[in-house]
């Protein structure tokens, strides 16, 4: 090492440790986009449909320039991150179905919050498996009930009290999603190391093998 | 709509009181079902003051005509034909906005002040904050709000707010040639009911009534009718009228529920972090999966 570099890293301990630093590919980068696509979407829809839910935020529509163009622009956005989502839906429901690791892992979930982890976990633990068919179903409410509820296009179709419902549905199943993906957004802050599979695709063999043992034998091939 | 000379009750979409001091009379629209003749004066004189010109329409083999209330046509007349006692009756309706006490359209309303009730009891629809979104259409138990294909936005009878706010009648009142359309305090429209529901009674119409359904907290457009255990007749008045339950939820129980909801998932989080603190695959998982790596390496050395 030339002495220039020895400084850098003396200077920057990340630096000196990504020299040894093992990586393992999570996520690739058409998965990256796919998932920054529906977070995208997700965040103006919260917004502006939180807009259209409580009257003290009606404001926060202004994240599309106008009330007005809100409403109009909130249900295409909607269809863009129900395909987008659709497309993840089918790279990921495989590795989601519940085996009995995750009841293991779910019925423990208070020592997980703890810090500890349960069970001998694959690509993804009881928690991200639950909050996957929870998505799925919510996605697929909102979008269902977002159909029968969008004027001018299809509402007239329907009877009103079935647009009644739906504005029900839709409105429950947000709260839901919303609710749930601040509890997928503080789960990856708080997993350490997590942001970065989303953002660069990859993830240490330190973080593999301590939160997904299993999914860190499978690939990279260890005995543990 | 007219705010400016008309005191506001209620505001959509505002969860603060609007202004409180004024207090003037509660008015309402009568309709005497049995004295109108269906000449459809009130419809051309809303087309004409509201400067409304729905397209020409076609005969569907009845005198309804346009067929339905629209963006266009604020007030229609419905023409049923009903056998009563073994007799053919004809019943009329100018069908309209019913302008609730308790509002369905205003309550779902997501967008302040897009409708107002004033003091006076007229429901109006400020087309300037409509977002077109139609959820005025599915709060009203009426099927009353109707949205112009041309700009989207919510339409329906504001009573000729503009006109009552000099102290004019609604136009329709004014054209009425048999004297159907009656307006004053609603007070005194229930005196006139009265009068005309003990006429109707003694004439053999034992059911006669004071439709001003309770369910929607009375309206301030009230029907006389000839058989008002049967509203229904009336091509389909809506017998025990209310803001329907999934409206309700929705625009009641669930906004407390989703708040706690979100507010949760937000808090744990915080509290969790500040308490337990982060996740961290620590340097003993590094340091393991070194050893692996190490592990693995000696193995290959061996072999």
């Amino acid at each position: 090492m030339t002495d220039k570099a020895e400084n850098l890293a003396a200077q920057n301990p990340a630096a000196q440790n990504s020299v040894k630093e093992k990586l393992i590919q999570r996520y690739s980068a058409a998965e990256r986009i796919n998932h920054w696509i529906v977070a995208v979407c997700f965040v103006l829809l919260a917004i502006s449909g939180l807009a259209f839910f409580y009257p003290a935020f009606f404001w926060l529509t202004g994240v599309f320039g106008t009330p007005e163009l809100a409403r109009i622009v909130h249900p295409f956005v909607g269809v863009v991150m129900f395909v987008a989502f659709a497309r993840q839906f089918f790279r990921y429901w495989h590795h989601n179905l519940l085996n009995r690791e995750d009841i293991r892992w779910m019925v423990a979930v208070k020592e997980v919050m703890k810090g500890n982890e349960v069970g001998d976990i694959g690509r993804y633990n009881g928690g991200q498996k639950g909050m996957f068919w929870v998505m799925v179903l919510c996605m697929a409410a909102l979008l269902g009930s977002g159909v029968i509820a969008w004027r001018p296009y299809f509402a007239a179709s329907f009877p009103i009290p079935v647009i009644r419902i739906a504005l029900l549905v839709h409105a429950t199943s947000a709260v839901v999603l919303i609710s749930s993906i601040i509890v997928h957004v503080y789960a990856a802050l708080w997993v350490q190391g997590t942001i970065r599979a989303m953002v660069e695709g990859v993830v240490t063999h330190g973080w593999a093998r301590k939160h997904h043992p299993r999914w860190y034998r499978e690939s990279t091939g260890k005995k543990v | 709509m007219t705010s400016s000379s008309l005191d506001i009750q209620r505001r959509s979409a505002s969860p603060t009181a609007a202004a409180e001091a004024r207090n003037p009379a509660e008015i309402a629209q009568l309709i005497d079902v049995s004295v109108c003749i269906g000449c459809k004066a009130c419809q051309v004189a809303c087309s004409e003051w509201n400067e409304l010109r729905a397209d020409v329409g076609t005969c569907v083999g009845v005198y309804d005509n346009p067929t339905d209330l629209s963006s266009q046509a604020w007030t229609v007349m419905r023409f049923a034909e009903v056998e009563e006692n073994g007799k053919l009756e004809w019943l009329i309706r100018k069908d309209g906005c019913m302008h609730c006490a308790e509002p369905g359209c205003l309550k779902a309303c997501p967008s302040p002040g897009a409708i107002v009730q004033h003091k006076n009891g007229i429901v109006d629809y400020n087309q300037d904050n409509c977002i077109g979104c139609g959820y005025c259409v599915s709060g009203c138990p009426f099927n009353v709000p109707r949205l112009s294909p041309k700009d989207g936005k919510a339409y329906k009878c504001n009573m000729c707010s503009d006109r009552v706010a000099v102290g004019l009648e609604p136009a329709c009142v004014k054209t009425c040639p048999t004297g159907a359309i009656q307006f004053g305090s609603k007070e005194d429209m229930k005196e006139v009911a009265a009068t005309r529901i003990a006429d109707l009674q003694s004439r053999g119409f034992q059911n006669a009534g004071l439709y001003d359904p309770p369910g929607v907290g009375g309206t301030h457009t009230m029907y006389v009718l000839h058989h008002a255990d049967k509203p229904e007749q009336y091509s389909g008045l809506p017998n025990d009228p209310s803001i329907s339950t999934a409206v309700g939820l929705w625009k009641g129980a669930l906004k407390p529920l989703a708040t706690i909801g979100i507010a949760a998932a937000g808090l744990f989080g915080f509290f969790h972090y500040i308490t337990v603190g982060p996740n961290r695959a620590d340097d003993d998982a590094h340091q393991d999966a070194n050893d692996d790596a190490k592990a693995d390496t000696r193995e290959e050395d061996r072999s």
